[in-house]
């Protein structure tokens, strides 16, 4: 008797335990959905806002007082622009940094100072680079509001996801290959230049567009620099006809760049600009997220193929 | 042979092949060197900017003045530069902000680490990344033109422009930081400690609880201050829903400046280098700085303290 009263109320406790655990699954479920949900609603928003002023015209008109005729011509210039100089500053300094740390690097002092300090700049809020940008770029050193000084702040911004990305990438390696360079005589940069940066080219592929998706939607370093954001003109091209057939005017020309272009749309107070900044979210957010798919892709396609 | 090559390689008065190799691969490791120490230079030139601009600005106005008058209004004649109401601005949006991040990506952390199928994580991950990587003046758009719209459904005195709409899609933003590295945290457990527990007969959620929370604690404080100092340091949702008016409140349903929507707002306008405008903003700026570097310090020792457990 005692004991069967003993076993109904171990069996009451278990289906308590086993609801508890069922009410939890839901909770987190519902959690999941709200993060889900809510990216959903901001991407239809701006998708049913948006929508209608996407035309061709859009892509090719410099932005205007007139909200139906306004465009983001010098925008995505700007930011294709912004984004070269941002590439060609953080990438070999980033992957330099993270082949040092990883390859080079004796276990001293200055190795940790440097480390620590690459995990605290992630850290570092993106606005007081721009206050950085603003004391050094801007003013010491004469570049300028210009499409220099907004592209090397986004370097520095990116630089420590390229560093760490890098530093995974290399690490992953066996160190079996290392051994079989250096006992077939290669030095140690023979080694790092033909074997281990060939083999984490992806892996830091990944680092690296993950890192200009960031720096292309980054706005406020840019209007600490001073931005304009009324730019109806383009920067000087590239490419000149007669010779040496390149020009790096363009570098110290002023600029706007998409994510400046939607700030100022959405703080007017016309609701027809604000059609124009959906627009330009929308654009801005596919942008994001078909560079960071690829990176998700790049690095998917990589774990399944290399087996060491 | 060997004769041969060996004088070929010692020829006095002529760089050796060996020597020369040497050289190049000394200059490369300097080279790299250098390019690791850029990281540094970032740092150090960060603190001087910021000491150097401040040191001119604390000697117009008192420290005690900065840290203690409750009107910030550099703009005006009368100009007052007290900190506190962009502190009290900070605050109450961050505080919006982890009401919302923390719970959600707890939960969403111990669902995916300790509950979800294998199929469900492959595909809430990426788009938890993805969530992470909308840009956040996108997300200002969105606290602007959505949220404050919705909660004005609800309550209807709220203003355009509010902490509580910035704080809230600030949180959103937030919850795919907090809820990666706990999950990361939570997943560091190892395997055997979980087993231990279900061999006892405890639930899913009892072991999530009681046993693997408990383990992962330190990993998943960081996380959360490290999103206390993503909080604080975010600009642009603020800069737009929030309003940039300098307000000492600590009511979420009204519009406040923030420390940082204050730099925004200096920066938009054309203040001539060098006045004291300009240097509030670093002032302001320093202040924000040694805030998030506190939080990212603390947040270091204890992500290093879990990762030395197991």
């Amino acid at each position: 008797m005692q004991n069967t009263k003993n076993l109904q109320e171990i069996r009451r406790l278990i289906v308590r335990h086993k609801r508890l655990d069922f009410l939890f699954m839901v909770i987190g479920v519902i959690a999941l959905m709200i993060a889900i949900l809510s990216f959903i609603a901001l991407f239809a928003h701006m998708l049913i806002e948006g929508m209608p002023r996407l035309s061709w015209d859009f892509f090719t008109s410099f932005p205007s007082r007139h909200p139906g005729s306004a465009g983001i011509l010098s925008a995505w210039v700007g930011t294709i622009l912004v984004m070269l100089v941002t590439a060609a500053a953080a990438v070999p300094i980033g992957i330099g940094a993270g082949v040092y740390l990883e390859e080079y690097a004796p276990n001293n002092i200055i190795t940790e100072i440097i480390e620590i300090n690459i995990t605290n700049l992630a850290g570092v809020p993106s606005i007081i680079y721009g206050l950085l940008a603003l004391g050094i770029f801007v003013y010491q050193l004469g570049f300028g509001q210009s499409i220099l000084s907004a592209g090397l702040v986004l370097a520095l911004l990116i630089l420590p996801i390229v560093i760490v990305t890098t530093r995974e990438a290399i690490r992953s390696i066996p160190i079996a290959i290392r051994e079989g360079a250096y006992a077939l005589g290669a030095s140690k940069w023979q080694t790092v230049s033909d074997h281990l940066l060939p083999y984490s080219a992806a892996g830091i592929m990944t680092g690296v567009i993950i890192g200009l998706a960031r720096a292309i939607g980054e706005t406020a370093p840019i209007i600490t620099i001073g931005a304009l954001t009324f730019i109806a003109f383009l920067p000087p091209s590239p490419i000149k006809a007669e010779f040496p057939f390149l020009s790096f005017e363009w570098l110290t020309a002023p600029f706007t760049v998409m994510p400046i272009q939607m700030f100022n749309w959405v703080s007017r107070p016309q609701e027809e600009f604000q059609f124009n900044a959906a627009a330009a979210g929308l654009i801005l957010v596919v942008m994001t997220l078909v560079m960071n798919a690829f990176a998700i892709y790049v690095r998917y396609r990589m774990r399944k193929n290399i087996k060491w | 042979m060997t004769p041969q090559f060996l004088a070929e390689t010692s020829r006095p008065g002529r760089l050796g092949y060996s020597h020369r190799r040497h050289l190049r691969e000394r200059f490369i490791e300097t080279l790299l060197l250098l390019m690791a120490f850029v990281s540094v230079a970032i740092t150090l030139a960060i603190v001087v900017m910021l000491v150097k601009e401040s040191l001119v600005f604390f000697q117009q106005v008192p420290v005690w003045d900065f840290l203690t008058d409750t009107q910030w209004t550099p703009l005006f004649d009368n100009a007052h530069y007290g900190i506190l109401p962009l502190i009290s601005g900070t605050l109450v949006s961050s505080a919006v902000a982890l009401l919302v991040a923390i719970p959600l990506g707890t939960i969403i952390a111990i669902y995916l680490s300790e509950f979800a199928p294998f199929a469900v994580r492959e595909i809430a991950k990426p788009f938890l990344e993805m969530l992470g990587g909308v840009p956040t003046v996108v997300y200002g758009y969105f606290a602007l033109l959505f949220v404050t719209p919705l909660l004005q459904k609800i309550f209807p005195e709220l203003p355009g422009f509010s902490l509580l709409s910035a704080g809230l899609v600030m949180g959103i933003m937030i919850i795919p930081y907090v809820s990666s590295m706990s999950e990361d945290a939570m997943r560091a457990v190892p395997m055997h400690i979980r087993e231990g527990s279900y061999a006892m007969g405890a639930t899913r959620f009892q072991t999530a609880i009681r046993v693997v929370i408990p383990a992962a604690f330190s990993g998943i404080a960081a996380a959360y201050i490290l999103g206390i100092s993503r909080a604080v340091g975010e600009t642009m949702v603020v800069a737009v829903a929030a309003g940039m008016q300098p307000n000492l409140t600590w009511n979420p349903m009204e519009p406040a400046a923030t420390i940082t929507s204050y730099i925004v707002q200096v920066s938009l306008g054309d203040l001539p280098h060098g006045s004291i405008g300009y240097q509030t903003i670093f002032a302001a700026g320093l202040t924000l700085f040694l805030l998030t570097l506190t939080f990212n310090i603390i947040g270091h020792i204890l992500r290093k303290r879990y990762r030395e457990v197991y």
